[in-house]
């Protein structure tokens, strides 16, 4: 018994090796067809998970160049738990690596982003922050306090226009893509994941602010980046979309 | 094992339809005959959103059945305890009526393999499956139904018959069954027996809940008909009438319509439900 479940995994996952021995059909014929339909099945379901979880690249390659991604992919990388709304974790490496489509630089990045939107889909609901608690504290305090973010909230660093490639595939009408870098923001109000462009210095800020630094020292970073970098900006798009979750002021 | 008289909870015996998210609006609008909803546990192990909100909204109208798809209760490697972990973080919040999950595997090493394999019926796959339900049951403190799967071929070294297997889980268990009549009559076609017969042979009293769903027809490389486990089309007639065969065994029973690939509107999948409301109504009255 022990190793038949070996045999059946590689099998399935290899449409260049033989069904296992020992599976067989009502007269006792071996099962060769009907252990193909177990190999389908894994192989659609997978595809079709992926098909499901990155609508972006499948119109950006077509179905046809998608689905053959999808085969060489899930051969090297089947899902490694059960929970598949994370599955594809690993595409954007693999597409870093990809040589066919490697003349097509933004799909990795197009890949991070429809990832993080499911992430966020998924993620805790945000608590209710009252916004007004900012004004209360003075200037200086608030420069020198840390944010904790709402667990929906998620960051991808790009240096193509990765949100106008995302809303001009998605958004009827949508402009074309400018030639710009802009990292992607993920917000979500309510149930709905949202991406906002950040520029080079909006993301350096966020960042930080993100890895626990307080906004002084965020500040810092994006006005080296950028020296208009306007601190208001950043932070009213955080409010009106629900992306904070806590924050902290020293203790004088 | 666990001594299953002990737990009250039930699902109702009446229609319950295979929940999807985007029927949210409509069902809730226009239920029918439907009094109970089935959730694939895993789309609802996230940590919140949309998926949480619309269960927590559903939850005071509809009794809830939480079905797994990614235990690999008939895997040869241990149960994967994080998952068990997570089923029964959903379980302890949602407390549904019902807990299921198929006898098959679908996770080898660390691969998921996002399907229902089937194994060998013997003295050590029994052995094994049954330590994996006595750990479901201890872990989730409830019983667990087990659904029988669709089979497409037969394992040369089972030294017993599916339903022999089946009913010795019941019996070292304590866990209770969820009959598959789709499933019952795909294998049944497919490995050349009659789904009365099997029917017959099945432990009949452990069944707390019943599914009907859709099977496409196709064919082996012999000529021989091969019937695919598809849940993606209405259910078949003959189908229908294995439901009713097995409800005049079982008594009332809660029945499940399933439809997941090609999901249509919920007025379609409102009249499968009417279909087996039809079927509870007939054998009650009959």
């Amino acid at each position: 018994m022990t190793g038949m479940q070996s045999l059946f995994r590689t099998a399935l996952l290899d449409p260049e090796s033989a069904a296992p021995a020992g599976l067989q059909d009502a007269q006792g014929n071996p099962a060769t067809k009907r252990f193909d339909v177990y190999r389908n099945n894994v192989t659609v379901a997978l595809t079709e998970a992926l098909r499901t979880a990155f609508p972006v690249l499948v119109k950006l390659l077509g179905d046809q160049n998608f689905d053959q991604l999808a085969r060489v992919f899930v051969r090297a990388h089947p899902p490694n738990s059960p929970l598949m709304m994370h599955y594809g974790e690993a595409l954007p490496s693999f597409l870093d690596d990809f040589a066919p489509l490697a003349h097509i630089g933004y799909l990795s990045d197009v890949a991070r982003l429809e990832l993080a939107l499911r992430k966020s889909y998924h993620a805790a609901d945000p608590p209710s922050f009252d916004a007004a608690r900012l004004g209360a504290v003075s200037p200086e305090a608030l420069m020198a306090s840390t944010f904790l973010l709402a667990a929906p909230v998620q960051l991808v660093p790009s240096r193509w226009p990765l949100v106008d490639i995302w809303r001009f595939n998605t958004v009827e009408g949508a402009d074309k893509p400018r030639a710009t870098p802009q990292s992607a923001l993920i917000t979500r109000a309510a149930f709905d994941p949202e991406p906002h462009a950040l520029d080079p210095a909006q993301a350096a800020w966020l960042t930080q602010v993100k890895s626990g630094a307080t906004l002084a020292q965020a500040q810092d970073t994006a006005c080296a980046s950028d020296p208009d970098f306007d601190l208001t900006t950043v932070l009213s798009l955080l409010i009106q979309h629900n992306a904070i979750a806590d924050f902290t002021t020293p203790k004088e | 094992m666990l001594d299953a008289t002990q737990d009250a909870r039930r699902l109702p015996a009446a229609p319950g339809v295979g929940y999807k998210a985007q029927h949210f609006t409509d069902l809730r609008a226009d239920p029918g005959p439907v009094k109970w909803l089935e959730i694939h546990a895993e789309n609802y192990m996230g940590d919140g959103g949309r998926p949480h909100a619309q269960l927590r909204a559903l939850r005071p109208d509809f009794a809830m059945s939480v079905h797994g798809v990614g235990l690999s209760i008939g895997g040869e490697d241990p149960l994967n305890t994080d998952h068990l972990t997570r089923l029964k973080t959903l379980v302890d919040w949602l407390e549904p009526a019902s807990f299921s999950e198929h006898l098959a595997w679908s996770t080898h090493g660390a691969e998921f393999l996002d399907d229902l394999l089937p194994l060998p019926y013997t003295d050590a796959t029994l052995t094994r499956v049954a330590e994996h339900i006595d750990q479901v049951q201890d872990v989730l403190g409830r019983q667990m139904l087990l659904e029988n799967p669709s089979s497409y071929l037969a394992f040369e070294e089972s030294t017993m018959s599916e339903t022999e297997f089946l009913s010795e889980l019941v019996r070292k268990t304590g866990c209770g069954m969820l009959l598959d009549v789709n499933n019952v009559f795909i294998s049944a076609t497919n490995l050349g027996y009659t789904p009365q017969g099997y029917l017959d042979t099945y432990p009949l009293s452990a069944v707390r809940e019943i599914h009907v769903g859709g099977h496409a027809e196709d064919a082996d490389e012999h000529g021989s008909p091969l019937l695919i486990d598809s849940h993606g089309c209405e259910t078949a007639d003959p189908v229908w009438a294995l439901l009713e065969y097995a409800l005049a065994l079982t008594g009332p029973a809660p029945v499940l319509v399933e439809w997941d690939n090609d999901v249509p509107d919920w007025a379609t999948l409102r009249a499968e439900a009417d279909r087996a409301a039809q079927a509870l109504t007939a054998h009650v009255s009959g």
